[in-house]
């Protein structure tokens, strides 16, 4: 591309950086090296999540054990165990679950399939992707001022329902976004079979739309979910508790969850917590991760297979 | 309708049936549309709860002293609150995770979308994915305990035992899928045809991907940039973990406290709701969601402004 002789960039801008180079040798070899370096560079991640993986599971191995996930925290490293912590995570996987999958799947609907083109749905939708670039621990600011503060005597102060509701309005961006991309996908033809037929809008949504968007909304969920059971910085601004030696019994009572757990004995000065019982919580922390993973990619599969 | 006034008129009752199944089509619309009004009630409760706050924090600190002191120690009765403390504990790990980050990023969104073939980009994008998906705490873990003594017994023997360098190198690597997956989306956008046309120039594959086609998704580079940064500042458990609680203007072998993981120090203790300390947090928390909030405006803008469009 030239112009009035001078070499131009294809944005029209002159390029005074193109000088043809007429060793095709040379321009090859530094091909190999650039090629070199993309490749590293795709490696570095993965290379680095081989070495923490590794050094997680050699670090947490020699402290894992049964007694491990049945045991309260103890000051005596040998001792300690993860039991609350575990618990209270399960907990909030369950609540978080039951408030944010229902809403979030329901704002989806609303904004695919009923909201009408107009400055309100936009600024909807704006707002939602600006939510998602949300730091968390903004969230946890929300969730101390609203749901420990200014609702305390409904949710019980630093509960586990404060926590759940928290960690919902944190994932619901995420939950939105992939119920709304697996709707979209549907083409246009199944919802005016479905008019054709004297169906109304919610039957075809619950007949048709909803059953053939559930294996991508379901991945997008469960990972957002995932997401929810490893956060730290916004149950730490809500009251987890650090060192519980009860086991929580409701939604209003007080809780412990793994990353905080594991928070807790990295923050020891002993290397016995901060090495040891750290990563064997992260162990299993990650255990869970992949449960719940595996548990996405299982039922995604199932799904695909009926429809 | 017609299938539904038939075997109404049948029955002769199809006016009732009708009446209740629009009443129950408007309430699942009712109920969807607050479903939807849900997220925005959420910025509403950040915005009510963080101003609130604020509020009550700039009626005992003046705004001044806040901007301009350059000494922090909010967890004493008479403290100093200089934000710009945080602000620059933030600013310093940020700035090393980027200097990771960005040119990782960058080159492996190159590799995934000009070299890898599609079953290899298949398995790799999963794998990168897995990077965004290890909780924080983990890396903080990791930094605390595998990276700064590593870097302690080879290259930086006088690496303090926490550190913004091994907290912003380890929050790079978190922050590596974030800016090669919207590079790559962007960079696999650019049309077939102008890597044909450079390459019957006689360009080589090299040539194509840093003088064509890179040039060509800038827009959403960038914003993958500003991305990656946002991600950065947002950031808490490493840096909570990994780089201390010393508020100062330290070097990237000294502890510094980031905005962050002031906040996580304060709310790991008992602070009294009122109190002036629990007030600060959310003063810190203020600045720190109006610096996200401009960054992704920027990127949000930047997206819109310069996209190339091909038609």
């Amino acid at each position: 591309m030239t112009k009035n002789g001078t070499r131009i960039t294809p944005e029209g801008r002159p390029d005074p950086g193109w000088d043809f180079k007429t060793s095709t040798s040379l321009r090859h070899g530094l091909d190999r090296v650039f090629l070199a370096l993309v490749f590293a560079a795709t490696l570095v991640g993965l290379v680095v999540l081989a070495v923490l993986l590794v050094d997680v599971v050699r670090d947490g191995l020699p402290w894992l054990s049964w007694s491990f996930i049945t045991s309260f925290p103890s000051s005596t490293p040998t001792y300690a165990g993860i039991y609350p912590a575990l618990l209270g995570s399960l907990w909030l996987l369950g609540l978080t679950t039951l408030f944010s999958v229902p809403l979030g799947i329901g704002a989806a609907v609303y904004l695919e399939e009923y909201a009408a083109d107009n400055w309100l749905t936009r600024l909807i939708e704006v707002n939602i992707s600006n939510l998602a670039g949300v730091p968390s621990i903004i969230y946890g600011l929300l969730g101390l001022g609203i749901f420990v503060n200014m609702l305390g005597p409904i949710t019980g102060g630093p509960s586990i329902l404060s926590g759940a509701l928290t960690l919902s309005l944190l994932i619901l961006p995420v939950i939105i976004i992939a119920t709304r991309e697996a709707l979209r996908a549907i083409p246009d033809t199944v919802r005016e079979g479905g008019y054709a037929l004297g169906a109304t809008r919610w039957e075809v949504i619950r007949s048709h739309l909803l059953p053939m968007a559930i294996p991508g909304a379901l991945t997008g969920t469960i990972l957002a979910l995932s997401r929810a059971i490893g956060e730290t910085a916004p149950l730490i601004v809500v009251g987890a508790a650090t060192y519980l030696t009860f086991a929580p019994d409701g939604p209003r009572s007080q809780y412990s969850a793994l990353p905080i757990q594991i928070y807790y004995w990295v923050s020891q000065p002993q290397e016995e917590f901060n090495v040891g019982l750290a990563a064997a919580g992260i162990v299993v922390l990650i255990a869970l991760l992949i449960l719940t993973n595996s548990f996405a990619i299982w039922l995604r599969n199932r799904y695909q297979r009926r429809s | 309708m017609t299938v539904e006034a038939k075997r109404g008129a049948r029955s002769g009752e199809w006016r009732q049936e009708s009446r209740a199944r629009h009443f129950r089509e408007r309430t699942i619309k009712v109920v969807l549309t607050g479903c939807a009004y849900a997220s925005v009630l959420t910025t509403f409760g950040i915005v009510f709860v963080l101003i609130f706050e604020t509020i009550d924090f700039f009626r005992q600190v003046s705004i001044v002293e806040f901007l301009t002191a350059t000494r922090w120690s909010a967890s004493f009765a008479d403290g100093d609150f200089g934000v710009m403390v945080l602000v620059y504990g933030t600013l310093l790990t940020t700035l090393i995770a980027i200097s990771v980050a960005l040119p990782v990023g960058l080159l492996a969104a190159v590799f995934l979308s000009e070299y890898a073939s599609i079953r290899l980009r298949r398995w790799l994008k999963p794998a990168l994915e897995i990077l965004a998906g290890v909780p924080t705490i983990v890396y903080g873990f990791f930094a605390l305990t595998f990276v700064t003594p590593l870097l302690q017994s080879t290259i930086f023997p006088n690496l303090q035992i926490f550190n913004a360098l091994s907290a912003g190198l380890v929050m790079g690597v978190m922050i590596i899928p974030t800016v090669a997956s919207v590079s790559e989306d962007s960079i696999y956008a650019v049309p077939r045809s102008l890597r044909e046309g450079a390459y019957a120039l006689g360009a080589t594959k090299r040539e194509v991907a840093t003088r064509v086609v890179v040039p060509a998704a800038l827009s959403g580079i960038v914003a993958s940039f500003i991305l990656g940064i946002s991600r950065a500042v947002g950031e808490t458990m490493i840096v909570a973990v990994a780089a201390g609680q010393l508020a100062q203007f330290g070097g990237p072998f000294e502890s510094v406290q980031t905005m962050t993981a002031y906040i996580v120090q304060v709310a790991s203790g008992d602070t009294a709701r009122g109190t002036l300390t629990y007030s600060t947090i959310f003063a810190v928390g203020t600045t720190l969601f109006l610096m996200t909030l401009i960054l992704n405006i920027i990127s949000y803008w930047f997206v819109r402004r310069f996209r190339e469009t091909y038609e």
